[in-house]
């Protein structure tokens, strides 16, 4: 009785369809980026291969890889974050007023403010609140109101790009702490660029939250089946709250680093930053439908199109070919993601 | 007899106009297998929502093991030991199934990293084997997604987990409902294995003959109240079928209504 032997046909060995699309499924685009760098290190070696051409590239995809991080939680929680780009504007604006205003520089000024680390500190601690602000509203409008996330965080994409605007009449604050510029923007720890070491650490303590803690295994179960997450105790609503006020809080960090690198506000260069981080996301094998993904498959996602630009500069093939080429690569891994749920629900 | 282990006494409950439950009694007794029959519309659904907590009667008590409890939520009876396997089963797809069994109930390590919500996957999944063999439950991995898992092993996959946090009463709406027949043979196996441990089953079920092979008693519910109860010798299709459509099988206080 305890254990019959009849056997059922789906415990047959997986068959070779099956297998190759869990193989290409697993680590293929991984395995893309590895050819992309092979390929441009081959035909290019001097170019592509320097150290400070390997830096670029990495101090290129670090803000994308904080904002990235945060969209990660959120789609896998089935949701989607459209507003990451312009509240990274937002909290820049507030981050960057607020630093004018204690470096005692009028707001006209151009060029470096004399404001030490402690005008820096509250500039973060205000870009991650003012990030935070809309994380939450996002989240109580999503887990609250019931309103699809695709139309809260469109909206509030445009709440917070137009506030940030109403702010400042649309200009740029252009004076920033001379600190914050020289050893945050362009400074090195042990030859690393600081905002290299900063999206590390954050890629790092979001892939241990996301894959060992309760938190993170309450993630996967809201985007698996809310249904079955709520029946099992877990308060859905709040865990949805806590996830896109992650994602808003890490485009506060973005926003001081945006500010360090670029030592200005950039109220027009972010509009694009949400279809960058869910493209990302979504070719680091991540689901769109919830459920499914991590953030080492985020981290390769995110070097994908930046790599591909990077090489066709370094090879002289015009840079709009990159975004064809994203674009392509994008469609395809969504397929090969089709591919591997239609595989596996056939048994 | 043994005193019922959960038990609904004139239990009613109306929605608008429409009676439910009228004044049902309902017990189900230590280590069995209770089939609880009826036609669509007789009550089943409501009686055990009430019973497990995800509904409140408007009239009449609930008694576990003999005192009178009151439920507020699922949660609240689940503290009670009870717990409902759905028909929907209520699994997260993309989760392995040694993550939906603790669902909810994650175990973390002790000390800081606990505080920290670190889980202790390793143990998480011992526990989980341990529970799959103890009841008899073969899968092909307790690392594949349950989304990769057949109908009936993702049937077992719910009842082992209602086994392992409920030591009182499960309760199963038509668990073989959308299964084949070796896998609906599995799932009674599983059944009879989940009382063997000696938990309570309820079994809702419109499958006379499942309800004949695997029941050790029946109760029988019609228009909101119980017209009938068999032990597994007494009954067979005719008299059940009897008790459904016209309470004739019934004891003399339920009356035509």
């Amino acid at each position: 009785m305890t254990t019959t032997s009849l056997q059922e046909p789906d415990e047959q060995p997986l068959s070779v369809f099956e297998r190759w699309s869990r193989i290409l499924g697993g680590g293929w685009i991984f395995l893309l980026l590895i050819a992309l760098c092979v390929i441009f290190g081959a035909l290019r070696p001097d170019q592509f291969g320097s150290s400070f051409n390997l830096s670029m590239l990495a101090v290129n995809a670090a803000i994308l890889l904080v904002l990235s991080v945060g969209q990660t939680f959120v789609i896998i929680a089935a949701g989607i974050d459209l507003s990451v780009g312009t509240v990274l504007v937002f909290a820049s604006i507030t981050s960057a007023q607020v630093m004018l205003l204690l470096s005692g520089a009028s707001s006209g000024t151009y060029g470096a403010t004399s404001g030490g680390w402690g005008v820096v500190a509250i500039g973060l601690i205000v870009a991650l609140a003012s990030g935070a602000f809309w994380g939450v509203v996002n989240g109580v409008l999503v887990a609250v109101g019931r309103i699809p996330a695709l139309i809260v965080t469109l909206g509030t994409f445009g709440m917070a790009l137009g506030f940030a605007q109403l702010l400042t009449n649309g200009t740029d604050i252009r004076a920033v702490p001379e600190v914050l510029v020289d050893q945050v923007g362009s400074g090195t720890i042990a030859g690393i660029p600081v905002l290299v070491v900063i999206a590390i650490a954050v890629a790092a303590v979001g892939a241990v939250v996301l894959h060992l803690t309760r938190f993170g295994i309450h993630v996967f179960a809201v985007g698996s089946d809310k249904e079955a997450a709520r029946r099992a105790g877990i308060n859905v609503g709040r865990r949805l709250i806590t996830i896109y006020t992650l994602s808003g809080t890490l485009a506060g960090l973005a926003a001081m680093m945006s500010t360090a690198r670029f030592a200005t506000t950039t109220i027009g260069g972010h509009a694009m930053d949400n279809l960058s981080t869910i493209s990302a996301v979504v070719l680091g094998g991540t689901s769109l439908f919830g459920g499914i993904g991590s953030i080492a498959g985020t981290l390769v996602g995110v070097f994908i199109p930046i790599v591909l630009l990077n090489g066709f500069v370094i090879l002289g093939i015009p840079p709009f070919w990159q975004t064809v080429a994203t674009g392509a690569v994008l469609i395809f891994a969504v397929w090969i993601d089709q591919l591997k749920r239609r595989s596996r629900e056939r048994s | 007899m043994e005193p019922p282990l959960l038990e609904a006494r004139g239990v009613s409950r109306r929605f608008g106009h429409v009676r439910a439950l009228d004044r049902a009694d309902f017990a189900v007794y230590p280590g069995e297998i209770c089939a609880l029959i009826g036609d669509n519309g007789a009550g089943k659904s409501t009686l055990v929502k009430i019973l497990s907590g995800a509904d409140r009667p408007d009239e009449g008590e609930i008694l576990l093991g003999g005192a009178p409890v009151k439920f507020d939520s699922p949660t609240a009876a689940q503290t009670h030991g009870i717990a409902t396997v759905y028909q929907d089963l209520a699994l997260a797809a993309e989760l392995t199934p040694f993550e939906n069994l603790f669902l909810g109930r994650e175990v973390v390590f002790p000390g800081l990293l606990g505080r920290l919500g670190f889980v202790n996957r390793a143990a998480m999944r011992r526990r989980s084997v341990e529970q799959f063999s103890k009841l008899g439950v073969r899968l092909r991995s307790a690392r594949a997604p349950v989304a990769s898992l057949s109908g009936g092993q993702r049937q077992s996959v719910a009842i082992a987990r209602a086994a392992m946090w409920a030591d009182r009463v499960i309760f199963m709406d038509e668990p073989t409902a959308a299964l084949g027949v070796v896998q609906t043979q599995r799932v009674i196996d599983l059944i009879r294995q989940v009382r063997d441990q000696g938990i309570a089953v309820v079994l809702i079920s419109h499958n006379m003959r499942q309800v004949l092979e695997v029941a050790d008693r029946i109760e029988v519910l019609r228009l909101g109240k119980r017209v009938a109860r068999f032990t597994a010798a007494e009954a067979n299709v005719d008299r059940l079928v009897a008790a459904m459509t016209s309470g004739t099988m019934a004891p003399a206080e339920a009356t035509q209504s």
